[in-house]
C-alpha cells in the first residue's frame, strides 16, 4: 500500500515539477529553421559582435523595432527572400535592385528612392553576426519605454543572463525531454502494476488505493502541491519586488512635456542643425549645457516669429518683435531636466564625445526623431559600466595613447583596447 | 645603524602618560556611534521594527516618483562662461598688512578656491591659511546686506545725501573731519583720499595697523633719514637672527619670507649648503618651531639680548659698545660669531615694535653690511604705513571732543586697538560717525551710518605692496548683496558722480602715460596677469618679468623719500632708552602678546574654516588661551588631566581677563605666558561667537609711541578651580611610539653622509645570506600594474615650515566639514590632511628631572600627513564591501556610494587618516554655526561642484585630489598630448608657499617629483617597483611593507652636533 500511494505521489511531483520547469526557463523558445547553409548565428561573441556593428553602422537609418529612414528589422530574416539576398542587398543594395528583384524594387519605391550604403567592407559573417544581433532583440520584442516595468529588469539581470542564454536553452529543451520520458516511462510502469495487482486480486482495502483514480482535488489538496504553489508564488513576488527596486530612480523613458513645445525632429532632423549649435559645452565641458533664449533669438528673431511657442520665447526675455527690443523683465526659461544623474558621479560629455569620439545618438538615442525628447538609456552603472566594457578606445591620432596601446598590444594578442583596460571600471574615475 | 635615539612625542599628554591620552592612545576612535537609545533596552526591539516599517514605506514612497528637476539656462549666456569649466581670475588680497597676489578660481560665475599668483614676485604663487580661507568670507550671511544709518536700512542715495550735507557743514565751521583706517596700498585709492581731503580741508587720513610695524619705521627714520619699512630678502641670508620675529607666521610679509627662506633650506645633490637660523623668544613661534637655534627669553630680556648681541659684533667691528645688561644665554656668542662669519650675508630682524630696539638691530646690520643684500631701503614694503602716535593723538582728540565727523574705512580700532574701549567712549561725542565695514562689527555698532563695501572678490582696485610693484585687484563676482566699494562711498561722498572703475582706468591711464589701444593693451593684460613690477624694482628672484613686454613708464605715485643716508642711527640713545625701560630679572610673570597664523587680527573671526584649522604648534582651535611652561605650571598649581586644565584670571592694573584656559606649552619662556590676540570678538557673526575666546587688546601697552605686545610689569596670575578643556587635534591619532616616523640628522652628518638620519629597517628571513632584507622586497601581495600615470607626493620635511596653508587649501578644494569645538574634542575632526607636530629633546624622558628639560625648549618637526595611497593598502584588504579599492594609477580610491561605514578601514590605517562622517554635516541644524559653508543656500556657493558632498556613516580621506588629476589628464588628451606637470597639481601642493611639498607623475621621468627623488624603475618579484634614489627621501613605517607613494625627505638641522646628556 504504502508502495502505491508513494507512486501517486511521484506522479504528482513530476507533473509539478515539469510545470516549474517550464515556467522558470519561460524564455521563449524558438525552434530553428536550418532554411540554408547560412544559419544565424546565436553565440554571445557573434551577437555582441554583431551589436557593435549594427550601432557603428547601421543605426543612423535602422532600428530592430522602429521604421527611421530604413524599415525597422525585426523579423528581417524571416520576411525577405532569403538570407542570401540579405546579404547581397547589403553588400550593394543597388546592384540588387537594379537586378529587377521584384522584393528590393518594391521596397526602394516604399521608402522614397532612398539609397542605401553599399557595405561591400562586410564579410558574409560580419553580415550574419548583425542579423544574429537583430534575431535576439525580434525575440526580446520592442522595448516598452515605459520605465517602471519588469522590462528594465532584464537590463539589470546583466551579463550573466546574456552570455549563458541559449546554452541554457538547449539545457532546459533537454531535461524537459528528459523528464518527460520519465513521465512517460513512469506511467507506463504504474499502469502495469496496476494490471499486475488487479490479475493477482486484492482486498478491497488496496483494491481502493490501486484503483484510485487521479482525482485533481486530491492533488490541490497534497502538501507538495501547496508547497510549490505557495514557493512559486513568492519567488515570483520576490523576484518582482526586487526587479521593481532596481527600477528606483530609472527614468529610462521619461518623457515629460516642456514649457515651450521644442522639437528635435524639426531643429536636429528636419533641419539637420548641427547637435554643437545648441548645446555649446558638449565638446568643451562636463555639460552639453542646456542653450540660453539669445541661442534661440539668433534664428527666431526672425524665423516663425508668429508661432505660439516662439512667442513663449519672447515672453520669457520680453522681447517685441514688433520693435526688436528687450525689455528688462527677462526671466531665464524653466525647462524640465529630463536626464538626472546622481551627485555622486561624475559624467563628463568632452571626454566622452570630444576624447572618445562618441556619437551623441549612442546614448540620446534618436534623438532627430524625438519630437518630445525622451530619455532612451537607463543611465544606471550597470550601464555606463556596461559600455566601457564594450567601447574601444579612440586612441587614434592621439598621442596620450600611444604609449598605453603600445603596451597593450604587447599583452592583449591582437584584442582591441577596451575603455576597461585602461581603468575605465574603476571607482574614481567616476566617483569623488 | 641609528644613532638618532630622541624621544619625540606629540604633546605634554603624552610625556605624562595623561590618563586620557592612554585610553585613546591604541584607538582609532575614542568613542561609540553616536546612536543614543535614552528609551531603555525594552524599547529598541520596537524601534527597529518600526524603523523598518518606516523604511519600507519610505522606500515605496520614493518608489513612486522622482522628483521634477529643473534645467535652467542663462538668458543671455556670458561668452566666457561655460557651465562645467572653471574660469580664473588675477586679484589681489590685502588683509590686516598681509598681501598675496591671487588667481580666483570661479565655477559658474561663483568664486570657489583661491591659489596663489605665479607671477608676483612678491607672493611668487604662495598664499597662507587666511588667504586661501577668504573665499568662504564672501559668502558670509552676516555682511551687511543693503547701508544703515542708525542701525536702521537705508538707500544708498539718501545717505549720501545726508553724509555730503553734514560734512558739508562741518568743514564749513571748521570742524574737524577725520578718515581712520588701516593701511592703505592702493594708489588710485589714496587718490580719492587726497581729493576727499581737498574737498574738505578739515579733514585728516589716520592710519594705524592691527599689527603694528612702527617702531621699524620711526627707527629707520632715525638710522637713515627714511620712515619706510625695508624689504627684506631672506634668500640671501646664511645667517639669520630673529628676535621675537615671527617671520615665517606672521611678521610682516610671511608668504614672501617662507618662499625666500624656504629657499634657503632646501638641500640636494648640488646644494649642500643651508642656512643657520637663530630665534630668541617668549612663545613657540612658527619661526621658532624652524629654527635651529632657539632660545626661550622673557619680553623683558630682549633689550638685554639686542644690546649684547650689538656688543659682541661692535667689538669685532670696531665700534662702541653700549651699555647691557647681562645675558647669559650661550647661543648669543654663538650667533654673533655666526653673523660676523657671513657679513653681508646675514640678517638681524626683531619683531619688536619698540623703535630703540629696532635701531640697534638697524645699527647691526649695518655693521654686518646687510644693507643692500638681505636688506633694501630702497624698496620698501608698504604694506605696514601705520603710526601709532597719531592714532594715539586721534583717540585723544576724538575724547575732548574736538572731532566733528569720523568715517572709519574699513576698519575696526573699538575691538582691535588697545584704546578701544576709550575710543568707544569718545565717539558719543563725536557727532557725525561712518563706517564702511562690511558687518555690524564692535565698531560700525557705534556709528551713524554704515556703507558696507564689497567684499574683495566684488572689487576693482589697484595695490602696491611694494614700491615698483603693482598688484590688480578685478571681481570674480557682482556684488550679492547691494553694497558698494568703499571707493565709490568715498567719492559720492566728496562729491565725485563718477564710477571707481573709470576712477581707475583713468588714474592708471594717467600713471602709465598711454591712451587709447596702447592703454587698453596695458591695461588688459595688467588686469589679466594681475601684476606687474617696473624695471627698476626688478627683485632679485629669478622669475620672469611678468610685464616684460609692456614697455610703458610709470611715474612713481609714491612721493615717499627713496633718499636713503648712511646709518645715522642715535645708538647711544637707544640703547640708553633700552636700559631704562628693560629690566630683567624681575619675578613678575610676563605676558607675551602674539597672533595666531589662522585668525590673525582677529577679521576673519567669522571663518569656522581658521577656526577649525590647527594652531600649527598648539594643534588647538576655536579658542585661545594662555600659554605656561610645565616648570610654571608646576608652580603655579595648574594641573593638566585627562586633556582638561585650570583656567586663570589675569590681572593687570585695573584690567582683569576672568577664567582665560590654559595650556602647557614646551619651549614656553619661563616666567611667562603667551596669549593670542584676534579672539573674542562679539560682533563678527555666529561662528566668531561659538568661537567666543578672550579679546587681550586692552593688554597691548606702548613703549617709546610703538604698540608694546606684552607685559613685563605687574601681572597678576590667578589659578581658578574651574576647569576647562581647549579642543586640541594634538594628540589623536598617535604612532603608538613607533620610532621610525620623524628621521632627521644635522647638516655636518649630512655632508659627510646624505644618508644621515635615515633609519632603514631590515626584515629578517630564512631566504636572504644575512637572513635580512630590505622590507621593500617582500610582499604579500603581487603588486600593481601602472602603466599609465603613477601619481606620487613629495614632502621635504626641511622646507616644511608648518603654516597649514596646505590644510585649508584641502578643506576648500574637498568640501571638507567643519564640525566645531565639541566634535574636535570628540576627536572626530575632518581634517584630510594635518600637520603632525612632533616634540623632541635629548634629554631621557623617563626621569622626572629629564622631563622638565625635555619640555623647556624642546626641538620642533612639522609633518604633513594625508592619506599615503599605499600600494599595498591595508585598508583595501578589509573593506566588506570593496567600498576603497586600488586604481591602476597608484590612488587609493574611496567610493563614498559604496561605502556602509563598518570603519574597519580605519582601524587597519597605520597612518590614521582616514576620516569617518559621525553626523550629515550639511543641511543639519546641528551644526549651522559651525560649517557655514553646508547649511545655508549661500554658503554652498562655496563649495566645489566636482566633489562629492559626503553624507553620515561614511568614510573619507585624501584623494590626491582625483578631481584636479582627471581634469587634467582631460585636457591632455583633448590636446592630444601626455599631461605634464603643468596639467596636474594637488591643492596642497599647490598652496604651499615653501614648496615642500611636490606632485606629480613618477612614470613620467621628465616629471619635477621623477627628477627630485630621482626615481628608478626596479623589476622586483611582482612587477616594476618605483625605486627612489635620493638618500634622504624615505617612507614613514617603512618596516611594515605597506609601500606608500608619499615619500617623505629627512629634517636636517644646521646644528653642530650636540654631546648627549648620559
Amino acid at each position: 500500500m504504502t508502495r502505491n500511494f508513494s507512486l501517486a505521489r511521484i506522479t504528482t511531483t513530476l507533473l509539478i515539477s515539469c510545470m516549474c520547469l517550464l515556467t522558470a526557463g519561460y524564455n521563449p523558445l524558438v525552434a530553428q529553421e536550418a532554411s540554408s547553409e547560412l544559419v544565424i548565428p546565436e553565440d554571445a561573441a557573434s551577437i555582441s559582435k554583431g551589436e557593435a556593428l549594427f550601432k557603428g553602422n547601421c543605426t543612423s537609418c535602422h532600428r530592430v523595432h522602429k521604421k527611421l529612414v530604413g524599415p525597422a528589422l525585426a523579423n528581417v530574416y524571416e520576411r525577405t527572400p532569403s538570407i542570401e539576398w540579405i546579404i547581397g542587398f547589403v553588400k550593394n543594395s543597388q546592384k540588387v535592385i537594379q537586378s529587377g528583384d521584384e522584393y528590393a524594387v518594391n521596397l526602394y519605391a516604399e521608402y522614397n528612392n532612398t539609397q542605401m550604403t553599399a557595405f561591400t567592407g562586410f564579410s558574409d559573417q560580419d553580415i550574419m553576426s548583425i542579423l544574429g544581433y537583430i534575431q535576439q532583440e525580434t525575440l526580446k520584442g520592442p522595448e516598452v519605454a515605459s520605465g517602471g516595468s519588469a522590462e528594465n529588469a532584464k537590463e539589470d539581470g546583466g551579463e550573466a543572463t546574456g552570455v549563458a542564454s541559449g546554452y541554457l536553452t538547449v539545457l532546459m529543451v533537454g531535461l524537459v525531454v528528459v523528464l518527460a520520458l520519465i513521465l512517460f516511462v513512469l506511467i507506463l510502469i504504474i499502469t502495469v502494476l496496476k494490471k499486475y495487482l488487479n490479475q493477482r486480486g486484492l482486498d478491497e482495502d488496496d483494491a481502493e488505493v490501486v484503483n484510485a483514480t487521479l482525482s485533481l482535488e486530491g492533488i490541490a489538496k497534497s502538501k507538495p502541491f501547496i508547497f510549490m504553489v505557495i514557493f512559486i508564488f513568492s519567488a515570483v513576488a520576490f523576484k518582482t519586488v526586487i526587479a521593481g527596486l532596481y527600477t528606483v530612480g530609472v527614468q529610462e523613458g521619461y518623457q515629460p512635456s516642456q514649457p515651450i513645445n521644442f522639437s528635435h525632429k524639426i531643429h536636429a532632423g528636419q533641419y539637420e542643425i548641427d547637435c554643437q549649435y545648441c548645446h555649446t559645452g558638449v565638446r568643451k565641458s562636463k555639460s552639453a549645457n542646456i542653450p540660453s533664449a539669445n541661442i534661440c533669438m539668433n534664428c527666431h528673431s526672425a524665423v516663425k516669429t508668429g508661432s505660439k511657442e516662439i512667442q513663449k520665447i519672447y515672453a520669457a526675455i520680453d522681447y517685441d518683435p514688433a520693435t526688436k527690443t528687450y525689455g528688462p523683465n527677462q526671466k531665464p526659461i524653466e525647462w524640465v531636466r529630463i536626464h538626472n544623474l546622481p551627485d555622486l558621479a561624475y559624467f563628463n560629455h568632452s571626454q566622452h564625445v570630444k576624447v572618445g569620439g562618441i556619437e551623441c545618438e549612442t546614448c540620446h538615442g534618436e534623438i532627430k526623431e524625438m519630437a518630445v525628447v525622451q530619455q532612451y538609456s537607463p543611465l544606471t552603472m550597470g550601464w555606463c559600466i556596461d559600455c566601457h566594457r564594450k567601447t574601444n578606445v579612440n586612441t587614434k591620432g592621439n598621442a596620450y595613447y600611444d604609449n598605453l596601446v603600445e603596451i597593450h598590444d604587447k599583452n592583449s594578442g591582437g584584442e582591441p583596447m577596451k575603455v576597461e583596460d585602461i581603468g575605465g571600471l574603476e571607482c574614481s574615475k567616476c566617483h569623488y | 645603524m641609528k644613532d638618532n635615539k630622541k624621544q619625540y612625542w606629540k604633546g605634554i599628554e603624552q610625556l605624562t602618560n595623561d590618563p586620557a591620552f592612554v585610553k585613546h592612545a591604541d584607538k582609532e576612535f575614542s568613542g561609540d556611534l553616536p546612536l543614543g537609545n535614552e528609551e531603555g533596552e525594552g524599547s529598541s526591539r520596537r524601534d527597529f521594527l518600526k524603523m523598518m516599517g518606516f523604511g519600507i514605506a519610505a522606500a515605496s514612497l520614493a518608489a513612486c516618483e522622482t522628483p521634477v528637476r529643473k534645467a535652467i539656462p542663462y538668458v543671455n549666456k556670458p561668452v566666457d562662461v561655460d557651465p562645467g569649466i572653471a574660469n580664473y581670475y588675477a586679484s589681489t588680497y590685502f588683509n590686516g598688512g598681509d598681501y598675496a597676489s591671487v588667481v580666483v578660481k570661479t565655477r559658474e560665475g561663483r568664486p570657489i578656491k583661491i591659489e596663489g599668483n605665479p607671477d608676483s614676485k612678491i607672493s611668487q604663487g604662495g598664499v597662507t591659511a587666511q588667504v586661501d580661507a577668504s573665499v568662504l568670507s564672501l559668502y558670509d550671511d552676516e555682511r551687511l546686506k543693503k547701508p544703515q544709518a542708525k542701525g536702521k536700512v537705508i538707500e544708498w542715495a539718501s545717505m549720501d545725501k545726508a553724509i555730503v550735507s553734514q560734512l558739508g557743514s562741518i568743514a564749513a565751521q571748521g570742524g574737524q573731519i577725520r578718515m581712520v583706517s588701516n593701511t592703505i596700498i592702493s594708489p588710485s585709492t589714496k587718490a580719492i583720499v587726497e581729493e576727499f581731503k581737498a574737498k574738505y580741508p578739515t579733514a585728516a587720513h589716520i592710519t594705524y595697523d592691527t599689527i603694528s610695524a612702527y617702531g621699524i619705521m620711526k627707527a629707520n627714520e632715525g638710522s637713515f633719514g627714511v620712515k619706510v619699512v625695508p624689504s627684506y630678502d631672506f634668500s640671501k641670508a646664511n645667517v639669520i637672527v630673529s628676535l621675537g620675529a615671527d617671520f615665517l607666521g606672521t611678521w610682516l610679509s610671511p608668504i614672501e619670507f617662507t618662499k625666500q627662506y624656504s629657499k634657503t633650506r632646501k638641500l640636494n645633490k648640488g646644494k649642500k649648503n643651508m642656512s643657520r637660523h637663530y630665534q630668541f623668544e617668549s612663545n613657540l613661534s612658527l619661526s621658532g618651531a624652524n629654527a635651529d637655534y632657539r632660545t626661550a627669553i622673557k619680553p623683558s630680556e630682549e633689550g638685554a639680548v639686542i644690546a649684547n648681541l650689538y656688543n659682541l659684533i661692535a667689538s669685532k667691528s670696531g665700534r662702541t659698545k653700549v651699555s647691557a645688561g647681562k645675558s647669559i644665554h650661550p647661543y648669543i656668542n654663538k650667533a654673533a660669531s655666526d653673523l660676523l662669519a657671513s657679513k653681508g650675508k646675514a640678517l638681524v630682524v626683531s619683531g619688536s615694535n619698540d623703535p630703540a630696539i629696532q635701531t640697534l638691530v638697524n645699527g647691526i646690520n649695518d655693521m654686518l653690511g646687510n644693507y643692500g643684500t638681505t636688506i633694501d631701503l630702497s624698496l620698501p614694503l608698504l604694506t605696514k604705513q601705520g603710526d601709532d602716535a597719531a592714532m594715539d593723538s586721534f583717540i585723544k582728540e576724538a575724547s575732548s571732543g574736538s572731532v566733528k565727523a569720523v568715517i572709519f574705512y574699513n576698519c575696526n580700532p573699538v575691538y582691535n586697538h588697545p584704546k578701544g574701549a576709550t575710543l568707544a567712549k569718545a565717539l558719543a561725542k563725536v557727532p557725525l560717525k561712518i563706517s564702511t565695514s562690511d558687518r555690524k562689527d564692535e565698531t560700525a555698532a557705534l556709528v551713524d551710518y554704515i556703507a558696507p563695501d564689497n567684499h574683495y572678490l566684488e572689487s576693482w582696485g589697484d595695490a602696491e605692496p611694494k614700491s615698483g610693484s603693482y598688484s590688480f585687484v578685478q571681481p570674480a563676482i557682482s556684488p550679492l548683496f547691494d553694497t558698494r566699494q568703499v571707493q565709490v562711498s568715498l567719492m559720492r561722498w566728496a562729491d565725485r558722480k563718477d564710477d571707481y572703475f573709470e576712477y581707475l582706468q583713468q588714474y592708471w591711464k594717467k600713471a602709465s602715460g598711454t591712451s587709447g589701444i596702447a592703454f587698453q593693451g596695458y591695461w588688459d593684460k595688467a588686469v589679466q596677469t594681475g601684476v606687474f613690477e617696473l624695471e627698476s624694482s626688478t627683485s632679485p628672484s629669478e622669475n620672469t618679468t611678468a610685464m616684460d613686454s609692456l614697455d610703458v613708464a610709470i611715474a612713481p605715485q609714491e612721493t615717499i623719500s627713496t633718499t636713503v643716508s648712511n646709518f645715522q642711527g642715535d645708538i647711544m640713545a637707544a640703547a640708553a632708552s633700552i636700559a631704562k625701560s628693560y629690566k630683567s630679572g624681575g619675578s613678575d610673570y610676563e605676558l607675551a602678546l602674539y597672533h595666531k597664523i589662522g585668525l590673525g587680527d582677529g577679521t576673519h573671526a567669522n571663518n569656522p574654516w581658521l577656526q577649525e584649522m590647527p594652531d600649527p604648534i598648539t594643534k588647538a582651535t576655536w579658542d585661545n588661551y594662555v600659554t605656561i611652561s610645565q616648570k610654571d605650571a608646576g608652580t603655579l598649581g595648574i594641573k593638566m588631566f585627562e586633556g582638561k586644565s585650570n583656567m586663570v584670571k589675569l590681572t593687570v592694573g585695573g584690567t582683569t581677563l576672568e577664567e582665560v584656559p590654559v595650556l602647557i606649552q614646551p619651549g614656553q619662556a619661563e616666567g611667562t605666558i603667551g596669549l593670542a590676540l584676534g579672539y573674542g570678538r562679539s560682533a563678527a557673526g555666529k561662528v566668531a561667537t561659538e568661537a567666543g575666546g578672550i579679546d587681550a587688546n586692552p593688554f597691548i601697552g606702548t613703549k617709546n609711541g610703538g604698540l608694546y605686545y606684552a607685559i613685563t610689569k605687574g601681572l597678576n596670575v590667578e589659578v581658578l578651580s574651574k576647569e576647562y578643556q581647549v579642543a586640541q587635534t594634538q594628540t589623536h591619532q598617535t604612532y603608538m611610539g613607533r620610532e621610525n616616523v620623524i628621521q632627521e640628522s644635522v647638516l655636518s652628518e649630512y655632508k659627510k653622509n646624505p644618508k644621515a638620519g635615515r633609519y632603514e629597517p631590515k626584515i629578517s628571513t630564512w631566504q636572504a645570506e644575512d637572513h635580512k632584507v630590505d622590507p621593500s622586497t617582500l610582499s604579500l601581495w603581487k603588486g600593481h600594474k601602472y602603466p599609465n600615470h603613477h601619481w606620487g607626493l613629495a614632502i621635504d620635511l626641511n622646507s616644511c615650515t608648518g603654516c597649514s596653508a596646505c590644510t585649508v587649501a584641502c578643506h576648500t578644494e574637498n568640501n571638507v566639514p567643519v564640525v566645531g569645538r565639541e566634535e574636535v574634542i570628540n576627536r572626530r575632526d575632518m581634517h584630510w590632511m594635518r600637520i603632525d607636530r612632533y616634540y623632541s629633546s635629548n634629554a631621557p624622558v623617563d626621569d622626572l628631572r629629564g622631563l622638565e628639560v625635555a619640555a623647556e625648549n624642546p626641538e620642533v618637526t612639522f609633518q604633513p600627513m594625508m592619506c599615503q595611497h599605499c600600494n599595498n593598502a591595508p585598508c583595501e584588504t578589509v573593506c566588506p564591501v570593496a567600498a576603497t579599492t586600488h586604481s591602476t594609477e597608484g590612488l587609493n580610491q574611496m567610493t563614498y556610494n559604496r561605502c556602509i561605514g563598518t570603519r574597519y578601514c580605519a582601524n587597519n590605517c597605520p597612518y590614521k587618516v582616514r576620516r569617518f562622517n559621525w553626523f550629515k554635516y550639511h543641511d543639519n541644524k546641528q551644526f549651522e554655526n559651525t560649517n557655514t559653508a553646508m547649511n545655508s543656500d549661500l554658503g554652498k556657493m562655496v563649495l566645489n561642484p566636482d566633489v562629492t558632498v559626503r553624507s553620515r556613516g561614511v568614510m573619507e580621506k585624501c584623494s590626491f585630489c582625483v578631481q584636479r588629476i582627471q581634469k587634467g589628464k582631460l585636457e591632455a588628451k583633448k590636446e592630444g598630448r601626455r599631461p605634464t606637470d603643468a596639467d596636474v597639481n594637488t591643492a596642497c601642493a599647490s598652496a604651499c608657499p615653501a614648496d615642500a611639498l611636490i606632485f606629480g607623475d613618477m612614470n613620467n621621468p621628465e616629471s619635477e617629483i621623477s627628477k627630485f627623488l630621482n626615481i628608478k624603475d626596479i623589476e622586483g618579484d611582482y612587477g616594476i617597483d618605483k625605486h627612489v634614489q635620493e638618500p634622504r627621501a624615505y617612507h614613514v613605517l617603512e618596516e611594515i611593507g605597506v609601500k606608500p607613494n608619499v615619500v617623505y625627505l629627512t629634517k636636517i638641522r644646521n646644528k653642530e652636533e650636540e654631546k648627549k646628556e648620559a
